[in-house]
C-alpha cells in the first residue's frame, strides 16, 4: 500500500525528517509514536503534501506510484487521507456542503460524473449515524466553534465519506473526552476493511486501547529508531521514551 | 475642450431641454455656479488621496444621450432581480423606459424624478427633502444637481411597508461612443415605515461610460430601510456614487455595497443621525482584478446620545486592482453613549494588488464604545492545505476561503433571491463551480 525509503524533509531549512523507512501494507494498522518534537506531525504533513515542507530526500509510494511531486488534492485523489489535529474553521460553507466538494472534485478527477444527490444524501446520512452525528451538524459551518470532540469526530465523518485507502490519524485522541474516544475510535475500526489501512499517531498510549495497531513504530529525532507490535505501546506507557533514547544513545 | 468646460457649456443646452420655471431651477444655476467653483476633485485633496479621477476625466463624453434607445427585455432580465415581484425604475441611456419599468402610486411611489418634479402633489416633498443633505462642498455633487432632472423617487408615506422590494436600474447603450450619466435619487421614508431598494448600474456596451449618482435617502422616526448596490459593471465603466442618509430617531438604514466590477468606482457613503437609538450599517463586500480600482470612503457623523453604527468591509484584492478604504467616525461632544463599530478586512491575491485602508475616527464626546479593526493578509496556507488535503484543487480551494471570508457580510442580506444572486455573482467572479450554490 505504502513504502517510505529514506525520506527526508525540512521546513525552513531545518531538518525534521531525518531517514524514514516504512512500509505498511493493505489491511494493516501501524501506529506513530514519539515524544513532542520527535517528528510525527511533519511526518503526516509530507505524506499528505504540504507545501511548506520540503521533501529533500527518499520516497513515497503509494500504491506503486511515487506521489512525492503530487500536489496534496491530487494524492487525496489517489485514497490519501490525513485527520488533522488541528482542523481550520471554514465559516460560510455548511459541513455538508463541503463534503459535497470534496467527494465530486474526487469523483472528477477520477473522470467520474458528480454523485446523484440521492445517493450523497443517502451516504451523508449512513456515514454520519456511524459517528452519531446529530443532522443539524451537518448544517453547521465547517468546525466553526466546535469543540474539541465534534472537531475531531468531524475528521472521522470526512475520512467514512472519502473512503480513502490510507488514513494518517494525526493525534486524533488529543481533545477527546472518553466517549468521544469511543465513537471516534469506533467509527475507524468499523471502517477498516482488509483493502485499506492506517496510521495513528500519538503521543499517548490510550487510543491504542481502542484502535488495536498490528505494527508499533518509534519516532525520536526525525528517525524511526525502534518497531514492534502493540507491546510496544504499553512498555512505553508505562516507562516512557527515555530507556529508548538511552539505547538509541548505545547503539551509536 | 476639458470635461469640466464642456460641462460648464452645456448647462445652457440643458436649460433649453427642462422647465427653468421648476421649483429646483434655482437650485440647478446656483449648482453649475458652484461646480464651476470648486470642478472636479484632485488627488491633492485628503479624501481623493489614493484615488485620481484623470483616467477617467479624459474621454470625450456626451453630456446628453442624442436619441432614446429602447433595449429588448430579455437581453437584459439577467440584470434584474426577476424571480420575486418587484417594483422596477429603469433608466436606459438616462433616460425612463417605460417597457422595462413597473412603477407604481398605489400606497407608495415608487416613479420618476422627472414626473415628481412636474406633479403639484410632489412640490412640498421636493421642498424638504431635494438637495438637502447632500453636501454643497462637493464638486461631483453640484455637478449633478445643476443637471439634475431624472432618478428614482420614491416616497414611502408613514405607517407603510412597501410590499415588494423596488429595483432601479440604469442600462447604458454605447449608442454613445463615451456617455456621462447623472442620475438623482431622492428616497423618503415615513415615520413606521419599511422599504428594500436595490440599485445597479449597468453598462452593455465596451464604450466608456462615466456615472456621477447622487442619492438621498430619508429615514423618519423608526423607519426601516435596506439599500443594496450592485456594482458590478463592465471594465469600460465607471461610477461615483455619492449616497447620503439623514436619520430620525429609532429608525434603521443599512447600505450593502457589492463592487465586483467597473474601471474605477468611488463611493461616497454618508450618514447623518439625527434623533436618539438610530443604527446606521454599512457594509461591503468587494472583489477586483485586473487593472479595477474601487474606493470606499465612507462617513458616520454621531450628533445625538445613544446611536448606533456598524461598518463591515471586507475586500479580495488580485492582479494588479486598486482597494482604497477610508471610513471616517465622528463623534459630537453631545453624542454619549455612541457606540460605533467598524472593520475593514483585506485579502491581497496577488503581490501586485494594492489596498490603502484609513479609518479615521474623531470623538469629542467622553463616554462612547468606539472600535476600529483592520487586517491585510493573504490566504491562510494552513486553510488552503486543509482544503487540499480533501481533494479540493488549489482553484476551487482558494474561491472556498474567499467565500468563507466575505460570506458575514452576506449575512445580514434580507431578500434571500438577492443573497443568491450575490453568491453566484461570487462563485462567478471567483470563476468557480463548487457543485453547490454559494
Amino acid at each position: 500500500m505504502l513504502k517510505i525509503k529514506n525520506l527526508h524533509a525540512s521546513v525552513e531549512g531545518k531538518e525534521i525528517l531525518k531517514g524514514i523507512n516504512l512500509e505498511i501494507n493493505a489491511g494493516e494498522v501501524h501506529a506513530i509514536m514519539g515524544p513532542n518534537g520527535s517528528g510525527k506531525s511533519t511526518l503526516a504533513s509530507v505524506i499528505a503534501g504540504k507545501e511548506e515542507y520540503e521533501q529533500t530526500e527518499g520516497e513515497i509510494i503509494l500504491e506503486n506510484e511515487e506521489i512525492s511531486e503530487l500536489e496534496a488534492d491530487e494524492r487525496a485523489h489517489k485514497g490519501l487521507f490525513l485527520s488533522f489535529q488541528y482542523p481550520v474553521e471554514i465559516p460560510g460553507v455548511s459541513v455538508t456542503n463541503f463534503m459535497k466538494t470534496a467527494i465530486n472534485e474526487t469523483r472528477k478527477a477520477q473522470g467520474l460524473e458528480d454523485m446523484p444527490a440521492k445517493d450523497m444524501l443517502k451516504k451523508i446520512r449512513e456515514k454520519s449515524e456511524l459517528l452519531e452525528i446529530d443532522r443539524k451538524f451537518l448544517s453547521r459551518s465547517l468546525n466553526e466553534g466546535f469543540s474539541g470532540g465534534e472537531k475531531k469526530r468531524n475528521e472521522i465523518f470526512q475520512m467514512a465519506m472519502l473512503e480513502p485507502k490510507l488514513s494518517i490519524l494525526d493525534e486524533t485522541d488529543s481533545g477527546l473526552d472518553i466517549d468521544a474516544l469511543r465513537i471516534v475510535s469506533n467509527g475507524v475500526n468499523k471502517l477498516k476493511t482488509k483493502d485499506n489501512a492506517v496510521i495513528v499517531i500519538t503521543h499517548y498510549q490510550r487510543l491504542l486501547d481502542y484502535i488495536i495497531p498490528d505494527y508499533v513504530h518509534v519516532l525520536l529525532n526525525g528517525k524511526i529508531v525502534k518497531s514492534g507490535g502493540k507491546e510496544l505501546a504499553h512498555k512505553l506507557e508505562e516507562h516512557g521514551y527515555d530507556w529508548i533514547k538511552e539505547e538509541v544513545k548505545v547503539e551509536s | 475642450m476639458e470635461l469640466k468646460d464642456k460641462l460648464i457649456s452645456s448647462f445652457f443646452a440643458f436649460e433649453d431641454q427642462i422647465d427653468v420655471n421648476n421649483q429646483i431651477h434655482q437650485l440647478r444655476t446656483k449648482a453649475i455656479k458652484d461646480f464651476e467653483t470648486i470642478g472636479f476633485p484632485n488627488k491633492k485633496e485628503e479624501d481623493w488621496k489614493y484615488t485620481s479621477l484623470n483616467s477617467v476625466l479624459k474621454e470625450d463624453y456626451s453630456i446628453f444621450p442624442k436619441e432614446e434607445n429602447t433595449i429588448d427585455y430579455k437581453d437584459v432580465k439577467k440584470y434584474f432581480i426577476h424571480d420575486i415581484d418587484t417594483y422596477s425604475i429603469v433608466f436606459i441611456d438616462g433616460i425612463y423606459s417605460s417597457h422595462l419599468s413597473n412603477t407604481t402610486h398605489d400606497k407608495i411611489d415608487a416613479c420618476l424624478m422627472s414626473s415628481a418634479l412636474h406633479h403639484e402633489k410632489y412640490k412640498a416633498v421636493i421642498d424638504n427633502y431635494f438637495n438637502k443633505i447632500a453636501p454643497q462642498d462637493s464638486g461631483l455633487n453640484a455637478l449633478n444637481t445643476a443637471f439634475s432632472r431624472e432618478g428614482a423617487f420614491i416616497y414611502i408615506p408613514k405607517n407603510t411597508l412597501a410590499d415588494r422590494p423596488i429595483q432601479i436600474l440604469n442600462f447604458s447603450t454605447g449608442n454613445e461612443s463615451a456617455l456621462m450619466l447623472q442620475p438623482r435619487n431622492l428616497i423618503v421614508v415615513g415615520e413606521n415605515s419599511q422599504v428594500q431598494i436595490i440599485e445597479r448600474h449597468q453598462s452593455l456596451t465596451e464604450n466608456p461610460v462615466l456615472t456621477n449618482s447622487v442619492t438621498e435617502i430619508y429615514a423618519e422616526k423608526r423607519a426601516q430601510v435596506d439599500y443594496y448596490k450592485i456594482q458590478n459593471d463592465k471594465t469600460s465603466a465607471s461610477l461615483i456614487d455619492n449616497t447620503y442618509v439623514e436619520q430620525k430617531q429609532e429608525s434603521f438604514c443599512s447600505i450593502h455595497t457589492f463592487s465586483f466590477g467597473g474601471k474605477l468606482v468611488r463611493n461616497n457613503l454618508q450618514f447623518f443621525q439625527r434623533g436618539e437609538r438610530i443604527d446606521s450599517t454599512m457594509k461591503g463586500i468587494t472583489i477586483i482584478e485586473g487593472k479595477q480600482h474601487v474606493d470606499h470612503n465612507t462617513l458616520v457623523h454621531h450628533a445625538v446620545p445613544n446611536c448606533e453604527s456598524h461598518q463591515d468591509y471586507k475586500g479580495i484584492f488580485d492582479d494588479k486592482a486598486v482597494g482604497v478604504f477610508n471610513g471616517k467616525v465622528v463623534v459630537e461632544k453631545e453624542a454619549q453613549k455612541t457606540n460605533a463599530f467598524q472593520s475593514n478586512n483585506n485579502i491581497l491575491v496577488s503581490d501586485k494588488a494594492t489596498i490603502n485602508a484609513k479609518p479615521q475616527l474623531e470623538i469629542f464626546a467622553d463616554d462612547v464604545k468606539c472600535s476600529h479593526g483592520c487586517t491585510i493578509g493573504q490566504l491562510d496556507e494552513d486553510a488552503m492545505f486543509y482544503l487540499k488535503s480533501r481533494g479540493i484543487p488549489a482553484k476551487e480551494a482558494r474561491a472556498l476561503l474567499m467565500y468563507a471570508f466575505a460570506n458575514n457580510v452576506l449575512e445580514s442580506v434580507k431578500i434571500p433571491e438577492l443573497k443568491k444572486r450575490i453568491n453566484k455573482l461570487i462563485a462567478n467572479k471567483l470563476n468557480v463551480s463548487l457543485g453547490f450554490d454559494l
